[in-house]
């Protein structure tokens, strides 16, 4: 690992941390008496501060130091997160960067005007300037440098709980120079008494060298404000006598070592009386400050973090880079493998071979969970995506004047990696759009009985072999008029001509259309929806539009998964098997006599509530004769539920997916095809089209009822 | 030579720390919260441990508490890493039963040195 490769490893923890960062100042815009937003705010700078200076982004930890001197005194309460200040907190996060990822085109000039609006809100500091971190202590030279030091050590009894070793300093003031240590014992309790892990030893030193008292200082650092340490320097005549009277410099450690063990008792009388020739007039460290036991055992601030930050720092998760190729080649592999797996479990059920069979349900399990985990490492949640959105919709509203309210949904749906890169340039033209032509102004909305800030819903949902990713905005709709207006001026169609709504909507695909009166810096420049759409068309997707005059707009993009492998319901009809994606089922039932005989209705009743429900049957136009009970298999999108009836149900199957070809595309009631284990294919059932097919059916029914 | 368990959220920091151990001869584990480095002092008794003291699931302050209240961890010298340049950082993670600190930013030598002044051969 060199040090560029650490450097890179900054660079991304730092982009992460960033983005951390962003989301919580949005959240705490919306809670700014949120604690633990503040906490997670505070550490994500605190890291890219340290980090920061680590890697030598010195200009980087600088400003993030002054960010986060601004910040703790929103941590400590004295000051609440505003728009304003959040604003600028993030102009901050964004310079911040720029100074990583482009150092050299970065002006410092706009960090010092960021840093200028950002004490606007936290009252002046007297001097912003600490000492820098990396400045030693700097000791004044002493002009005549004493010959030596006498010492007079005293540690507190827990020091050696806390992981400091006496002995350890005392070899390190050995390094220094020939060195004497006294040990004093008169502090030692009875045997009865002593506590092993106490230290209740005091030492006094004598060391010869030339070195200042920083030198000294240095030694005991960690452990200078648990222990009583006085210094004395030792003149040259305090040397001499010395050096004469013990004759020798002794091997110090063997003679500490010894003192230690054996207590030796005449040692300490010799030289215990040298210190009292010298005036104690170094200075003493202050009173240590003691850890009362009480303080040592209070227990961890017992201040469980969870939901917000904790979902923030998961959406953060540190990263390895695979090239995609990779991933996509072992996802075949997989996918070969379940169908072969499959084939083995059918082989096996027929088998009478017990070990067979216990092979083969090993490898089952193993295929498994193998798929889930190469399915796991293509996949992103959503969230990721959603995340950059706010931001954009939190300037858009205060550039554009228009309070908007941005509620997302299903973050945690997944999809492939590769897939959310792509769908990031169409979301953002889509939520542009909203915004800019959407939601109507503050004026406009209230007489119209609106309320006076607009709501973008970003909506994540699984619906079976597809993602369904939509934006709905609650502003004025289309203006289906102008749409047409235009599309005639453009000549696109002819004047007067008959043309569905929905056609007409499907103007606003056609590349350089815009309605948009003026041409804002955001939309209207007749370039975006026909790039959305080439966009998610290329994804293999389809883009929806719906819109009602004065309740708003929702454009949903249809995404499949692609090389997915789902587990998936397996049911008969007639002789056909289907497959219905196991996460959109919600229940199975069986279809009752009573239910059977409304022939008209199709309605079941599900413990109280009307299901609409759709024979499968008739839908596939079989023509076997029915089995006697039918099953009804309850399917849900997450908004309506419906039944679909069965013939028998087979049983979980893992489902590998495979797309249907070209000639099918019109075929919209199934998403996919995978073949079983005997090798035979099975269809795949599109939950959504179900479920559309089934409301529309039971609203017509209703509508004709009524 | 020693085995020494470096707990921080920050993989450069923890990076930096092992780029520096190993080449001396150390062995380095790493744990990425307070939580993840109690069970692996736990599990691996490391000869030192040096920690961050910002974390998210269990802090510094917390894990020194916790790795304090070990029996099988008695003496264990505790590191931790700090950008205060203020005492009151420093005060509380002695308090805690911090062994020794080291002030980020540092170089390499100096990491070295407070690991060197710790842990014995």
């Amino acid at each position: 690992m060199s040090f560029a490769d650490a450097t890179a490893v900054f660079r991304q923890e730092a982009s992460e941390l960033l983005e951390v960062l962003e989301g919580t100042l949005l959240d705490l815009g919306l809670r700014p008496h949120d604690k633990d937003l503040v906490d997670t705010a505070f550490r994500a700078l605190h890291t890219i501060k340290g980090s920061g200076a680590m890697f030598g982004f010195d200009k980087v930890a600088a400003f993030t130091h002054e960010f986060e001197t601004a910040f703790d005194r929103v941590r400590k309460g004295e000051i609440v997160p505003t728009q304003e200040l959040i604003a600028v907190a993030l102009a901050a996060k964004d310079y911040i960067r720029a100074l990583i990822e482009t150092p050299d085109e970065t002006d410092t000039i706009i960090g010092d005007a960021i840093l200028g609006d950002l004490t606007q809100f936290v009252a002046p500091r007297a001097a912003t300037a600490e000492p820098t971190a990396t400045a030693t202590v700097a000791a004044p030279m002493q002009a005549n440098r004493p010959a030596g030091w006498k010492l007079y050590l005293e540690f507190e009894q827990h020091v050696l709980r806390n992981g400091s070793n006496p002995l350890d300093l005392l070899e390190d003031l050995c390094k220094l120079g020939p060195c004497f240590a006294v040990p004093l014992t008169d502090a030692i309790p009875l045997l009865d008494e002593i506590e092993p892990e106490d230290c209740y030893l005091k030492w006094d030193v004598t060391l010869h060298c030339d070195c200042d008292r920083s030198a000294i200082d240095d030694v005991f650092m960690f452990v200078c404000d648990e222990m009583k340490l006085r210094m004395t320097p030792l003149t040259q005549t305090d040397v001499a006598p010395q050096v004469v009277s013990l004759g020798q410099d002794m091997v110090v450690q063997n003679a500490l070592i010894q003192d230690v063990d054996v207590q030796d008792e005449p040692a300490v009388t010799v030289v215990v009386e040298a210190p009292a020739i010298v005036p104690e007039q170094g200075p003493v460290a202050p009173s240590p400050v003691a850890a009362t036991p009480a303080e040592l055992a209070t227990p961890a601030a017992a201040k469980v973090r969870r939901e917000e930050p904790k979902r923030s720092d998961e959406r953060a998760v540190a990263t390895v880079r695979v090239q995609a190729e990779r991933l996509d080649e072992l996802m075949d592999r997989v996918g070969e493998l379940v169908i072969a797996q499959a084939r083995l479990s059918q082989l096996a059920a027929t088998s009478a071979d017990l070990s067979i069979k216990m092979i083969a349900e090993e490898i089952e399990r193993l295929a498994g969970s193998l798929r889930d985990t190469t399915m796991g490492a293509r996949m992103v949640p959503i969230g990721s995506l959603f995340g950059r959105f706010r931001r954009l919709v939190h300037d858009l509203s205060r550039d554009l004047g228009k309070p908007v309210e941005f509620v997302t949904s299903g973050e945690d749906t997944e999809l492939d990696k590769t897939m959310i890169e792509c769908l990031a340039d169409p979301l953002v033209h889509l939520i542009r759009n909203a915004i800019d032509h959407g939601i109507e102004d503050t004026a406009a909305r209230t007489a119209a009985g609106k309320t006076e800030s607009g709501r973008i819903e970003l909506q994540a949902v699984h619906s079976g072999a597809q993602v369904l990713v939509t934006v709905r905005d609650n502003g004025g709709g289309l203006n289906t008029a102008r749409i047409r207006a235009k599309a005639e001026e453009q000549g696109l169609i002819a004047p007067g001509a008959t043309l569905s709504d929905s056609d007409i909507h499907q103007f606003l695909f056609h590349p350089g259309f815009s309605t948009a009166q003026t041409i804002s810096a955001l939309s209207g420049r007749g370039v975006g929806m026909d790039v959305v759409k080439r966009t998610i068309e290329n994804m293999r997707g389809s883009i929806d539009l719906s819109t009602r005059p004065g309740q708003g707009t929702t454009v949903t993009l249809r995404l499949p998964l692609t090389l997915a492998i789902i587990e998936g319901l397996l049911i008969r009809v007639g002789e056909g098997r289907y497959i219905i994606p196991l996460s959109a089922v919600e229940e199975c039932v069986e279809l009752t006599p009573e239910d059977q005989r409304s022939r008209g209705r199709s309605f079941l009743n599900v413990r109280g509530s009307l299901v609409p429900f759709l024979r499968l049957r008739e839908l596939l136009h079989v023509n076997a004769a029915a089995d006697p009970h039918q099953k009804t298999i309850i399917i849900s999108t997450g908004e309506c539920r419906v039944g679909l009836v069965a013939d028998q149900i087979i049983g979980s199957h893992q489902t590998v997916i495979k797309s249907l070809s070209k000639l099918h595309s019109d075929v919209t009631i199934f998403s996919g095809a995978t073949i079983l284990g005997d090798g035979t294919a099975a269809l795949i059932l599109d939950v959504a089209q179900l479920v559309a097919l089934a409301q529309a059916k039971a609203e017509k029914q209703m509508n004709e009822a009524a | 030579m020693a085995t020494i368990l470096t707990v921080d959220d920050s993989p450069s920091m923890r990076q930096m720390i092992r780029m520096t151990l190993e080449p001396a001869g150390h062995s380095v584990i790493e744990a990425g919260d307070g939580a993840q480095g109690l069970a692996k002092a736990q599990a691996s008794r490391p000869d030192m441990v040096i920690t961050d003291l910002n974390m998210p699931v269990m802090n510094g302050l917390d894990l020194i508490r916790a790795l304090r209240k070990q029996p099988t961890l008695t003496g264990l010298p505790i590191v931790f890493l700090t950008t205060e340049s203020s005492d009151g950082a420093k005060q509380e993670a002695k308090s805690a039963g911090a062994t020794g600190w080291i002030t980020k930013p540092f170089v390499p030598a100096q990491l070295l040195a407070v690991v060197g002044k710790l842990v014995r051969s």
